[in-house]
């Protein structure tokens, strides 16, 4: 009886014993790695859980690591949903990452909580960034540092449905090139039933999904305004009438001209999939969609139809070192780093993954502005704005909210935008009144 | 061995820490030790999942913290005064008493209602059963899908209304009629529940109650007055309970998944306060935001709870 009674506290202790020694193993085995500088230094690379770029990740590190045999990657991966709560409490409790990968958006998030350091500008010299990048990844230039650098970017582009223009009687290989041929494409390629219910729409128009970025980054520039102040202070779009042009021209498609419904067939993706769309404005990034999803869709991809200027928006994911990471670890980092921004790594990315190459002279080549999927969205990319997000869900929310004033509550146009540009300059006072 | 036999927890408690002695236990006393032991690991459990966390909650609805942060500054009532001056909150909060209202008392009134039909008839039984309980253990996200293209512009809904001569309604796409088509996809789901709740708890009134009614003349409206309702009522102040409950934290997926832009739109016309809370903290991370939402959330149904339970409860003795 004793023997039950002791068993069952020795049962504790050990579980007791087993929790507290698994962290002290950890850290006996990090201190090692630092401490001699023969051993394999082991850093750790963090990113979304996206299976193309998982296993392409896998791929590149195997390389790495042969042509570096003192260094070895491990790649963690967490859902898209729970991946800054994760950094959050890993990092504090040392076992997050070394070198992570972040939207863009988040990145000001992360320099103001302190989880980055600068990227060492012996080794990514300013001058050479805004040399070889494209522009936009000036987005993540905080405080006069470079905290990330990218392997790819995204922009928008004008998808449309070939057969349904041949159907319209259009020429499938000539699609709209400017705001008003796109205008008038669409009342052409929209159908309506004997009860005036749209049965086809001439334009995919969903303000939730790409719409916001479209009318953010690429009509205000178009028309001829500016998004951000040079400070990123201040929101321009009311400094010229290019702003409320571009959202009286945007809004015109399901307000005026009737070739679009919010919603339709659910969201825009699905319309355009399904032939309900002949046009919609989409991502690269959907190309692997409408394979997978849709491989039978004849359709075709044109830069943004413009008015004086031209602009798209583009978006990426980036890659920064951590705070935390010092001595060996930060020299692995720098090389796996440089090596994620090689020319060879980032033409893999586009041919597995389908994101564009980060560098303009990569991007740039023969081979891929002839290819009829990427060309459209490389040609673009010297043109492409990312926006300074404050908040990407609260900025979308707003401009939803500007779109459903006018169209559910029948609210002046004028007034439902300068509500828009008021409420996120708000936003705006806000943050960098905090920081 | 020379303790008494009939050890209390402090006993246990005392003997602990004189390891050394090694005070021998009765074979009575090593039971109770090891039943007291396997009692307090789901306790353990329950502390370390439900309570630690709760408190935790309420700890960073005073401070302001952006999930990323190290700092966790104080901010008193900061939080709360933020969120009631927030309209979004406040329409969340309206949402979700709408939510609870209109969607408990038709789950209840139409599945009690579908559970007397039930009740009456004798062929098919199983097989009705077995229709109104399907949608019950359907997934919540591909129900919520099939309606939304049921009540999309062009779909099926629309399609009849044409058909009969009425003019196509916004349906989701409207802030008046959102919230009602998700409501009345939840109370669709939930009505199988409610029957089988409801048909168990009719099996459990004697028929000679009836039979006695029959004898004095009753009409069968009275008897569902006199007898069938008042000796339901256990079930029906479960049913309202379970119902409310589940109506807080079902809206979530509901809404998600059928609301316009997946936000509880369009103009938040069908925003619940967890849709909001999940928004606040891991959209636009303010979780210090988000936890003082959730003690008001907690408050709100524990007043609820605390409501029913007193005002639904009578005693009624036959």
């Amino acid at each position: 009886m004793k023997k039950s009674w002791f068993n069952a506290w020795l049962l504790l202790a050990i579980l007791f014993l087993a929790a507290c020694s698994e962290e002290d193993s950890d850290e006996g085995d990090s201190a090692e790695g630092e401490g001699t500088s023969d051993a394999v230094v082991e850093i750790d690379y963090w990113q979304y859980a996206f299976d193309s770029k998982v296993n392409l990740m896998d791929e590149l590190i195997a390389e790495f690591e042969e042509a570096n045999p003192d260094i070895k990657v491990n790649q963690t991966n967490f859902p898209y949903e729970q991946y800054n709560e994760k950094v959050a409490a890993q990092v504090p409790a040392g076992n997050g990452p070394n070198v992570i990968n972040l939207f863009y958006g988040w990145v000001p998030l992360y320099v103001d909580s302190g989880y980055l350091q600068p990227l060492p500008q012996d080794e990514f010299p300013h001058e050479e960034i805004e040399e070889e990048f494209f522009p936009m990844v000036e987005a993540t230039k905080l405080d006069d540092e470079y905290w990330t650098i990218p392997t790819a970017v995204r922009t928008l582009a004008l998808f449309y449905n070939k057969d349904l223009f041949e159907e319209a009687g259009l020429d499938p290989e000539q699609p709209p090139t400017n705001w008003d041929e796109l205008v008038d494409y669409s009342k052409q390629l929209t159908k309506r039933d004997a009860n005036d219910r749209l049965e086809q729409a001439g334009m995919a128009w969903e303000p939730s999904q790409q719409g916001h970025h479209w009318f953010r980054d690429a009509l205000i520039y178009q028309a001829g305004g500016e998004g951000l102040s040079e400070d990123r202070q201040t929101i321009k779009w009311d400094d010229s009438p290019a702003g409320f042009e571009a959202f009286q021209y945007w809004l015109d498609f399901p307000l005026t001209h009737k070739v679009a419904e919010r919603n339709f067939y659910t969201d825009d993706v699905t319309a355009f999939m399904t032939g309900h769309a002949a046009m919609n404005i989409d991502g690269s990034f959907r190309l692997g969609t409408l394979q997978n999803d849709a491989p039978d869709l004849n359709y075709g991809i044109a830069p943004l139809p413009s008015k004086n200027e031209e602009a798209t928006q583009s978006s990426f994911w980036t890659n920064g070192i951590t705070a935390t990471t010092e001595g060996a670890e930060l020299e692995a980092s720098v090389k796996f780093l440089k090596f994620l921004t090689s020319d060879e790594v980032m033409e893999r990315w586009l041919e597995e993954i389908g994101e564009l190459p980060a560098k303009q002279k990569v991007a740039q080549q023969d081979k891929y502005l002839q290819d009829e999927r990427y060309g459209a969205f490389i040609e673009q990319l010297p043109n492409a704005q990312a926006h300074f997000f404050i908040d990407e869900t609260r900025e979308r929310d707003l401009v939803i909210r500007a779109v459903d004033r006018v169209l559910l509550e029948g609210v002046d146009p004028k007034e439902a935008y300068d509500e828009l540009v008021e409420d996120t300059q708000a936003l705006f006072d806000e943050y960098w009144g905090n920081r | 061995m020379n303790q008494p036999s009939q050890l209390s927890d402090k006993a246990i408690k005392n003997a602990i820490p004189e390891k050394k002695k090694r005070p021998k236990l009765t074979m009575k006393q090593s039971k109770y030790l090891f039943v007291y032991i396997c009692l307090l690991l789901p306790i353990i459990f329950y502390l370390g999942i439900r309570i630690i966390p709760t408190l935790y909650t309420f700890n960073i609805g005073f401070r302001e913290w952006n999930i990323l942060s190290p700092e966790k500054p104080f901010v008193g009532l900061e939080n709360y005064a933020t969120l009631f001056n927030d309209e979004v909150f406040r329409k969340s909060l309206v949402n979700t008493a709408i939510f609870i209202v209109i969607g408990v008392i038709g789950q209840v009134v139409i599945g009690l209602f579908i559970a007397l039909l039930l009740q009456r008839i004798n062929r098919f039984v199983g097989f009705f059963r077995v229709i109104y309980f399907i949608p019950y253990v359907t997934s919540i996200v591909a129900v919520s899908w099939v309606f939304r293209w049921l009540f999309m512009n062009n779909g099926f809904m629309n399609e009849m209304l044409v058909t009969i001569g009425i003019p196509p309604q916004l349906f989701l796409n409207s802030p008046n009629q959102a919230i009602f088509v998700i409501i009345g996809t939840m109370i669709w789901q939930a009505l199988g529940f409610q029957m089988v709740i409801f048909l168990a708890g009719l099996e459990n009134i004697p028929s000679t109650f009836y039979e006695a009614a029959d004898v004095d003349g009753a009409s069968p409206f009275q008897k569902l007055k006199m007898i069938t309702i008042p000796l339901l009522n256990p079930t029906i102040v479960f049913s309202v309970v379970i119902g409310s409950i589940n109506f807080i934290q079902v809206s979530f997926t509901q809404v998600v998944n059928m609301s316009v832009d997946s936000a509880g739109g369009p103009l938040h016309s069908t925003l619940t306060i967890v849709v909001y809370i999940y928004q606040l903290a891991f959209r636009q991370y303010s979780m210090g935001l988000a936890s003082a939402a959730t003690v008001v959330l907690f408050l709100f149904i524990l007043a609820l709870t605390i409501f029913q339970m007193k005002v639904l409860t009578k005693k009624f003795d036959y």
